[in-house]
Formats: C-alpha cells, structure tokens, sequence
C-alpha cells in the first residue's frame, strides 16, 4: 500500500489505534485478554498503576519489535521468538521494578512475570504488530496498554477506596463517617470482589454501547 | 505427608482460579460447554505436572542462588535467578510443543479433539504461574512441587468444569441484556470464589 507511506504520523487512522482500546475495543472488557493480572493486582491504587504503566511499555515495546521483525521470522517459529523478545522485555521491567520501587515490585510478586503469559501481549502481537509497520503497530500497543490500564485503576479505585478507605496508602474517607457508622468493606480486598466489579463495570459498558451486548 | 497438605491444599485453599485468577482467559474463552471444558481441563493437569517439578529441576540445579556451585565451588556464589522467566517459559513453551507432537502421532481422535486448546496452554497463565509460585514458595524437594503441580492443575479443571456445568444452565435464564455473555460468567466466578473462601479456615 503506497498510501500508507505518506500517512502523517499522527493521522486520523493512526489516533483511532490510540483511541478505541480505550472505550469500544478494549482489550479486557471487550476482547477479554489478559484478565488474570488485571484482577489479582487491583487490591490497592499503587500496585495497579504500576502494573498498568508495566505493561503499557512491554506492550508497545514488543508491538514495535515484532513487527520490525516481521519480515524475517518464519511464521513456524514465531511463537518462540515472541515469546523470547516478550521475556526479555519483562525481565528488563521486573529488574527496573526490583531497583526503583522494591515494596511495589514485592506486592506484585509472580504477577510481574505473568506477564509474558498475558494474552494481551501475544494476543496484540499476533493480531496487529505481524501484520502492519513498526509506528502503527508502537501506537496500538499503546493504546491497548492504556485500555488495559485503565480498567486495572478504575477496579482498584473502588477496590481500595470501599476497602479500607484509602486512595494511594493515604486516608480519603473522612472520620466523620466512621463515627456515624460507617465501615470499610474488607470483603472487597478479597479476590472475589475483583470479578464481581469488572462484571459490572461490563454491564455498565454494554448498557452503554448496546451494539457490544452478546445474544 | 506434607507433600499431601500441598496437595489438598492446591485444589482448594490456594485454587489458580478463584484465589489468584491464573488462566482466566482460557477459563472465560472455552467454559461454554462441559465436554471441551474437561478436555482443557486435562491437558492442563497433564502439562502442569510435568513442568512444575521439571522447573523444580531447573530452579534448584542452574537458577538459585548458590545452586551452580554442583559445577564446581568457584561458582557458589552466583544467582541466575533473573534468568528464571525466559528459562521457565522456554520449559513450558518446547514442552507443550513436544506434547503436540506426540499426541498428534499416536493418538489422532485425542488430537482431534483437544485441537487449538494443546498450544493455548503455552500461554495459559496457569502453567506459568505455577513454576513461579513453585519458586517463590521454594518446596523442599521434588516430591512436594510435583504435588503442588497436580492439585493446582486438578483444582484448575474442578474450577473449569463447574463454571462450564453452570454456564450451560444459565443459557436458559433471563439474564439482563447488557450482561449476557462474558459479563454474567465474571459475576458468577465471583460468587463461586466467595463460596471457596470457606476452605480457608482449614489448617493442614
């Protein structure tokens, strides 16, 4: 395609890569990629967030190699070439993690190396970065990334805000509250709770989006 | 003994599902009717018993701190372990490869009809998970990983196959529009999950 050469590099067609992760393509609502991390790390803001912004780079970074590679991996081994540029790139992140914000990176646990198994990752890999050019296939990985985080600190905002009262480890619930009675939901740091809010965060998507609603 | 507390605590207390949500897109994906849910169900008790203890192997004789020093004393002192994804994953990925093969030659109906889900399990966060909490756990011998490695896989197909027996049911309820489909199976996870924080209690 001749066109695509002369495509600015933030044209419409490339915004919209940008965009629709974010609201009607999303990858966890909508595609359903890559929900074991979201929901396990969403107890608390600050360990959501850095997953979020984690798998943002690996993401886009994998996105971007893959397809600069796409030409010259035989399509039989592509799976472990990707899986090899995947673990490299997360392995670069667990140690910047272990190096700048060991408390996170230890709250985190296994789930910074799960990421190479989110579905996500491969998942965008496989569907878009095999098949277009290195920027097109940089921007969609980063706006899946983003759609993925998304849902990642919404989940946790109320996670930890109706848990135990709190908004990045400081206190937002006022006292105030405490003494008419009120009480912070412990139910909701259990994983359980994860599921049931990304369940309603799907009803509310879909009540909105109707054409996204399933027979 | 203990090997049997990892076991039964594996399946229930510690479930991959509902207590860490491992491989919950291949549980969403393929819980729509029991028969394919059994079949993944299976394959992954299959692959998770084998790669956990053969990370075991791999974890306790190159990656641990200290663990090359068999090699020669010189190198006690080295730690691989920042090597333990890309090895792990490489374990996982030529395993279920080799498993592929073998299947596909010698049995062609089991082949047939455990299909696209034999390379999901490459990617299936469960198996995965498994050899890193194998690690981060650090069980004492062998015994004990390759026990952990079955009942997380067994407890991951009791988890698969429940959701798949009760999703087959509910296609027959009036579920609120907007919630149908994907979203009705997270709320139902959720409440299974709520009803196995009843094992927690339980000491081993």
């Amino acid at each position: 395609m001749s066109t695509k050469e002369k495509d600015p590099m933030f044209s419409a067609k490339n915004m919209r890569l940008l965009g629709n992760p974010l609201n009607v393509d999303n990858p966890v609502i909508v595609q359903v990629l890559g929900i074991c991390s979201a929901l396990a790390v969403t107890a608390k803001l600050k360990p959501a967030f850095v997953m979020a912004v984690s798998v943002v780079a690996v993401l886009a970074l994998a996105n971007m190699i893959m397809s600069m590679l796409r030409k010259t991996v035989p399509p039989r081994i592509r799976i472990i070439v990707q899986l090899v540029v995947i673990a490299f790139l997360v392995i670069l992140v667990d140690q910047v993690l272990k190096a700048y914000v060991y408390d996170v990176s230890k709250q985190l646990s296994v789930f910074v190396g799960l990421i190479i198994t989110n579905c996500i990752i491969m998942g965008r890999v496989e569907a878009f970065a095999l098949g277009n050019k290195p920027w097109p296939a940089f921007l969609d990985g980063i706006g899946n990334g983003m759609g993925y985080g998304i849902i990642l600190i919404v989940v946790g905002f109320f996670r930890e805000l109706l848990g135990a009262g709190t908004l990045w480890g400081y206190k937002v619930m006022p006292d105030s509250f405490y003494q008419a009675g009120y009480a912070n939901n412990g139910l909701m740091l259990l994983p359980p709770m994860a599921l049931i809010i990304v369940g309603l965060i799907i009803w509310a998507h879909r009540s909105w989006n109707k054409n996204l609603i399933e027979k | 003994m203990e090997a049997l507390n990892i076991f039964i605590k594996s399946i229930f207390i510690d479930n991959m599902v509902f207590a860490y949500f491992f491989g919950m897109c291949s549980y969403i994906a393929v819980s729509k009717s029991v028969k394919t849910a059994m079949g993944l169900g299976a394959a992954v008790i299959f692959v998770l018993t084998v790669t956990v203890p053969l990370n075991y192997l791999i974890n306790d004789y190159i990656l641990r701190d200290g663990a090359l020093s068999w090699i020669s004393p010189s190198l006690a002192d080295v730690d691989l372990s920042f090597l333990s994804f890309i090895l792990f994953i490489a374990v996982i990925a030529s395993f279920v490869q080799l498993v592929e093969m073998v299947v596909e030659k010698f049995a062609p109906s089991l082949y047939n009809q455990l299909g696209i889900f034999l390379p999901l399990i490459a990617v299936n966060c469960a198996i995965m998970g498994g050899s890193l909490f194998m690690q981060e756990r650090a069980y004492a011998n062998i015994g004990q990983a390759t026990a952990f490695g079955f009942g997380s896989g067994i407890g991951w197909w009791l988890a698969i196959v429940m959701m798949a027996a009760i999703r087959e049911k509910i296609s027959y309820s009036d579920v609120p529009k907007p919630l149908r489909g994907i979203g009705i199976t997270f709320i139902i996870t959720g409440l299974m999950g709520i009803a196995f924080m009843t094992f927690l209690g339980i000491q081993l």
